[in-house]
């Protein structure tokens, strides 16, 4: 009797899902998992891969995305760490290409393949940016004067490219896609978001 | 009897409007002069016309086909679906659909209507379901499946009745809370989740307007249109379509239909929508 009630301890000190005692509380990640994998039969490895989600976001899983300020520095840290510069140094680019990769949302949806066009970040879905362009989401802060608005400065035109290369460095488990990190935008075309959003002539400025 | 026939007429004249209106559509200005916002507030009017006249809607043509799907001997054993249980006994559709989800003894796990009907068409007809998963949601433009058909007209007869999905049980809790467990789970090359879109009022994609589905009141507003003609697919959209609609945006793969994680997800849905009336088919973007 009492091997059992200290195995039973033992069990819950080393973290095992409260599931394996109390019917209600939820199921546990490998039992998700599991249900996961045989939704989406016959994948290959690559398709497979997006299956399983990685460091960062099973931390932001487990924590609702509010993670513990211990974690919440592991997070930001990772991400920095994966962040690529351009070897020139230069981090903007063309605005006017910034707007088109802003409207598009093509790229890596199960019909998207073989490619037929460049992906893009699809900005609008989420933000507001350039006063023309009145269809806009608000899952995202207005971005509307972007870079007016923090003085078009060295500093914040290097948060704004890290920010698109990997939220997490500013804001761990932000909502926002990793488009650098996860290999959503190329380099240049992260320049050109980030043109839209820092050139004083961008329409995002004026 | 007459009520089908009236339907029909009704559904008929429908399409004529529709056909009408498109060609007015094409004598209208180049796209461009309209901004998306006017365009937006013009498929709003259309939805809002399609709801006025409750014979209006397409949808009801495809309810039509269900029954008669229904009601057709059919598969390897050339029998119909008219035992088919769908919880309340063999044959019994009135109000099925408003207990559905729940866990079904004979099958050994919970199901949702179209993952029923599945269900009964391999075991009642033989038919062989494998193939049909394979390809079970319409591309745009093309009508909906048999199965999404059956389960239009299936929802049909519960319309005006409160969602009171049987999920009190061991199984149903279960199946909730796995659900709510997939709901908020993060993954794929965009970080995306159910929850990314769907945890908060008021927010929008572009102009489209996103539910907050872990709010009864706005679940019970969303979940409620489902099966619903789909304004700019013109087709029927099924919830087993809206799943796996949401993972390709997700830039995930291919949802399998009536896999456990697709129930899992439904049935999470319909426990927030539970009291919520029922509306199907309705009308959507």
């Amino acid at each position: 009797m009492r091997t059992i009630a200290f195995a039973v301890a033992l069990a819950l000190a080393a973290g095992l899902p409260a599931a394996a005692f109390a019917q209600d509380e939820g199921p546990s990640t490998a039992e998700v998992d599991a249900v996961i994998e045989a939704a989406f039969p016959g994948l290959d490895e690559e398709w497979a891969a997006r299956l399983a989600p990685d460091e960062t976001m099973e931390q932001c899983n487990a924590s609702a995305n509010v993670p513990s300020d211990a974690v919440f520095e592991e997070i930001r840290a990772r991400a920095a760490g994966t962040i690529v510069y351009p070897d020139d140094g230069v981090l903007v680019g063309s605005w006017e290409n910034g707007e088109k990769l802003a409207q598009s949302g093509y790229g890596m949806r199960f019909s998207d393949y073989p490619p037929r066009r460049e992906n893009g970040g699809n900005c609008y879905a989420c933000h507001q940016l350039t006063p023309q362009e009145v269809s806009y989401g608000t899952l995202g802060p207005s971005l509307m004067g972007y870079g007016k608005l923090r003085d078009y400065s060295e500093e914040a035109v290097k948060a704004a490219y890290e920010k698109v290369y990997n939220p997490h460095m500013a804001f761990p488990c932000s909502m926002m896609p990793r488009f650098g990190t996860n290999g959503v935008l190329t380099i240049d075309q992260i320049k050109d978001i980030v043109a839209l959003l820092m050139d004083p002539a961008s329409p995002v400025n004026r | 009897m007459q009520k089908l026939m009236t339907r029909k007429i009704s559904t008929v004249a429908l399409a004529g409007a529709l056909a009408a209106g498109l060609a007015l559509a094409a004598a209208a200005p180049p796209a461009g002069a309209q901004t998306d916002e006017e365009t937006q507030r013009g498929l709003e009017r259309f939805r809002q016309m399609l709801r006025e006249d409750p014979w209006a809607n397409p949808a009801l043509l495809d309810a039509d086909r269900g029954e008669l799907l229904w009601t057709t001997a059919a598969g390897p054993k050339n029998a119909t679906l008219e035992d088919c249980d769908l919880g309340l006994g063999p044959g019994v559709v009135d109000g099925a659909f408003a207990q559905l989800p729940r866990y079904f003894e004979d099958a050994g796990r919970v199901m949702d209507v179209e993952t029923r009907i599945l269900w009964c068409m391999q075991e009642l007809q033989g038919v062989d379901v494998a193939a049909y998963v394979k390809r079970p949601h319409p591309s745009g433009g093309q009508p909906v499946k048999d199965v999404g058909a059956i389960a239009t007209w299936v929802a049909n007869r519960s319309e005006g009745e409160p969602f009171a999905p049987v999920l009190d049980d061991a199984a149903g809790r279960a199946t909730v809370a796995m659900g709510e467990a997939l709901f908020n789970r993060r993954s794929g090359p965009f970080d995306f989740s159910c929850a990314t879109c769907h945890s908060a009022s008021g927010q929008r994609i572009r102009l489209q307007e996103l539910p907050h589905l872990s709010q009864p009141e706005e679940a019970q507003v969303a979940i409620a249109e489902w099966p619903a003609y789909r304004v700019s697919s013109t087709h029927v959209m099924t919830m087993q379509h809206r799943m796996y609609d949401c993972y390709w945006q997700m830039r995930m793969p291919q949802l399998e239909m009536g896999s456990e994680a697709s129930v899992a997800l439904i049935a999470y849905l319909v426990d927030k929508a539970a009291g919520g009336e029922i509306a199907a088919p309705g009308i959507k973007r």
